[in-house]
């Protein structure tokens, strides 16, 4: 199969930053210190003289291809299908060396650092994905690694400390704050003011002060140039809505660059619910924020009434960010994308129905992006019949979310069984559309 | 309202250099906060910080984001800080707010601009925006006849140096290191330039900021720059003697004075 393995550089669209990083002239930017806006302007050069060069391009593409694994499938999920009533596909990103998404973004900022000549990257993560991947970019390129995880999550994720530790990067715990993904961005800024000028920040997400939201786009967009290239190869036909969980929005912006101009395809962020909007308890930023300013970029903030960052909550800790990637809330803003919450236990619902229709384990992240997806799904074969398609993103697998499903479920028991009555999980997640005909 | 230009008239004409004093409000309360920027006032600073809290404060060292933490988890407000502002204007000496940016943008730029005026504000230092990316704020301050502080920093190219000073009004703040707020055992040889950098730029006054805690330091600083600025330093004393005010305020005043010492010693 022949497919476009992803890196283009940027267009001029509409739904594309300016040159000094706003989308739609609102979103995004640079509000950052001073003392940064150098490195800012060199790494933005040199990510766009790196996109011009037909050599940088084609060594990214073969690391993607050799070492990660890409492109990744296009799988039909037939029984997800045959249960919405329309055609159901998985862009298999859990396959991806490191099992998610993110190799993508962490070996394209790493290939560009070795250009620009530095020797060490920092890196922050939340549950530890973007670390795991940021030490494994950083062993293969032979870079000194330094990761920032906050101290509530060192002690959650002690497993992927360990896998950092083994890939040979440097895992710091971060106190200040509330310890969490918000706090080790902070810190990790804090050692790139000191640090600049032989240290690169591999920023996992697509948000940050601008050339991030635009730079981190244009390494995941593989996902979505292969996907439609694929859909149209393998289906002859443009889906008819594309789907994807959104925390900083890397994946799904990933997914979502190829199709912006696709005026019939419908594109869906899935944030996370938590408890439940009402609750406040969430971190569905687009949905229940509102516009402000954090980490370097106006997007939407959840924030209290003097703009200070409110702690967000999710079951994902990959999702749970209380900002999100500049590009989404021009995307919402300008109404190209709907971006809705899925809560803590339609996620996990998700997460139980494709592992036992499908025998695949996804994270929760993704699950998020199952769940949101198959309502579409539903919706869209009503109106279209069985060929309506749509395509969601399978952002990562769910090994490193089984303390989570152990406890959630009350799995782990031999003799007991499941504490939880996964088929009637299995029923509510997704009710079959014609109970009777199956019977 | 006083400009902050006028310390810097005042020191020239006395050949020192202006000593700047930084403290979040509601460390350890907002009244404590008010009665120890009032003591620095009355022991020799010339002009007042007064940091508004931030919950993502990226610039900052542990001391100062200790002190800030502890003020938003007693429930600082922005409404504190122009109280606070009030309070200390009303002393004579110049007082700035120091903030990142999204408590402004919350506040509503012109209600903030405005209310700052109003309580005798002199300005705002914005540590997280920088001139091209602030035309909103700067359009308020100019409105309101408010100082607009940015910053330079040593990685600053020349023509964003001679960009930032244009934009500035009140004084220039030169960061002397590359690196967050805190003490720091030696001064910076990163600072001297960067200053020439900004006087070949034009005639606004530069302070320079950042790991300066001694009166030996401020004396060093004193010699090349319009301005000393000590944030950390100050709040440190308060840390240090949480629980006890008298010896806080004690501790504030025998460092102000050692400082204030420091930048007439220079020359």
């Amino acid at each position: 199969m022949s497919v476009q393995t992803g890196v283009q550089p940027s267009g001029t669209s509409r739904y594309e930053a300016d040159e000094r990083g706003y989308f739609g002239q609102t979103w995004g930017g640079r509000f950052m210190p001073e003392a940064l806006v150098a490195a800012l302007d060199e790494l933005t050069e040199a990510w766009h003289d790196a996109m011009a060069d037909a050599s940088f391009v084609a060594e990214f593409e073969r690391i993607l291809r050799e070492y990660a694994g890409t492109p990744s499938r296009l799988y039909h999920a037939e029984r997800l299908s045959e249960r919405v009533g329309a055609r159901v596909l998985l862009k298999r990103e859990d396959l991806n060396h490191t099992g998610a998404h993110k190799i993508r973004n962490v070996l394209g900022q790493a290939l560009l650092t070795k250009r620009m000549g530095k020797t060490r990257v920092i890196a922050e993560t939340g549950a530890g994905q973007h670390g795991v991947a940021s030490a494994t970019a950083a062993a293969w390129f032979d870079l000194d690694c330094t990761v920032y995880m906050g101290a509530v999550d060192t002690r959650r994720q002690a497993l992927n400390v360990a896998r950092m530790q083994l890939l040979g990067a440097k895992v710091v715990p971060v106190e200040s704050g509330s310890a969490t993904l918000k706090d080790a961005i902070n810190e990790a800024l804090r050692d790139w003011v000191a640090s600049v000028d032989h240290t690169a920040y591999l920023f996992g997400t697509a948000a940050g002060p601008h050339p991030f939201p635009s730079m981190v786009r244009d390494f995941c967009r593989g996902i979505g140039d292969e996907a439609r290239a694929q859909c149209l190869e393998q289906y002859g036909v443009l889906p008819d809505a594309v789907a994807a969980c959104v925390g900083g929005g890397s994946n799904a912006i990933g997914l979502f660059t190829a199709f912006l101009e696709d005026e019939g395809v419908e594109i869906h962020g899935f944030e996370p619910g938590g408890d439940g909007v009402e609750t406040g308890r969430h971190a569905a930023t687009i949905h229940a924020g509102e516009a402000g300013v954090l980490h370097g970029a106006r997007t939407y903030v959840l924030q209290d009434d003097d703009g200070q960052t409110v702690e967000s909550h999710s079951i994902s800790a990959g999702l749970d960010y209380p900002g999100v990637g500049p590009q989404h809330s021009w995307l919402a803003a300008a109404g190209r994308a709907t971006y809705t919450p899925v809560t803590d236990a339609q996620a996990m619902d998700a997460m139980a129905l494709l592992s036992r229709t499908e025998g695949i384990i996804p994270a929760i992240e993704s699950a998020h992006a199952i769940a949101g997806a198959l309502d579409v799904a539903k919706r869209l074969g009503q109106e279209k019949g069985p060929d309506a398609t749509v395509i969601i993103n399978l952002s990562g697998r769910g090994d490193k979310d089984m303390g989570t499903a152990i406890e959630w479920f009350g799995l782990g028991d031999a003799e007991e069984g499941p504490e939880a009555d996964l088929e009637q999980v299995e029923a509510d997640a997704a009710p079959a559309l014609d109970t009777e005909a199956q019977q | 309202m006083t400009s902050t230009s006028t310390i810097f008239e005042r020191a020239r004409a006395e050949d020192r250099a202006a000593l700047i004093g930084y403290l979040p409000v509601g460390y350890p309360s907002v009244e404590g906060s008010i009665r120890a920027m009032r003591a620095m006032v009355e022991a020799g600073c010339d002009a007042i910080e007064i940091g508004l809290p931030y919950s993502d404060p990226v610039m900052d060292g542990p001391t100062i984001q200790a002190a800030a933490q502890a003020a938003l988890d007693g429930g600082v407000r922005t409404a504190d800080v122009m109280r606070a502002v009030e309070e200390v204007a009303a002393t004579g000496a110049p007082t700035l707010v120091m903030t990142y940016w999204n408590p402004v943008e919350r506040y509503g730029v012109e209600r903030f601009a405005t209310d700052l005026a109003e309580a005798g504000g002199a300005g705002l230092i914005t540590p997280d925006i920088t001139p091209d990316h602030g035309s909103e704020w700067i359009a308020a301050a100019d409105a309101h006849g408010l100082d607009k502080v940015f910053l330079v920093a040593p990685s600053s190219t020349d023509e964003r140096v001679a960009m930032t000073a244009h934009e500035s009004r009140g004084f220039v703040y030169a960061a002397a290191v590359m690196g967050v707020t805190g003490a720091r055992d030696a001064t910076s040889g990163l600072a001297g330039p960067l200053v020439d950098r900004v006087r070949a730029s034009g005639d606004v006054p530069v302070a320079v900021g950042i790991g300066v805690s001694t009166g030996d330091q401020a004396a060093e600083v004193a010699r090349f720059a319009d301005g000393v600025i000590v944030g950390s330093a100050f709040v440190r004393c308060l840390l240090d003697h949480e629980g006890d005010e008298a010896a806080g305020l004690d501790a504030l005043r025998s460092l102000t004075a050692d400082l204030a010492e420091g930048v007439r010693r220079a020359r």
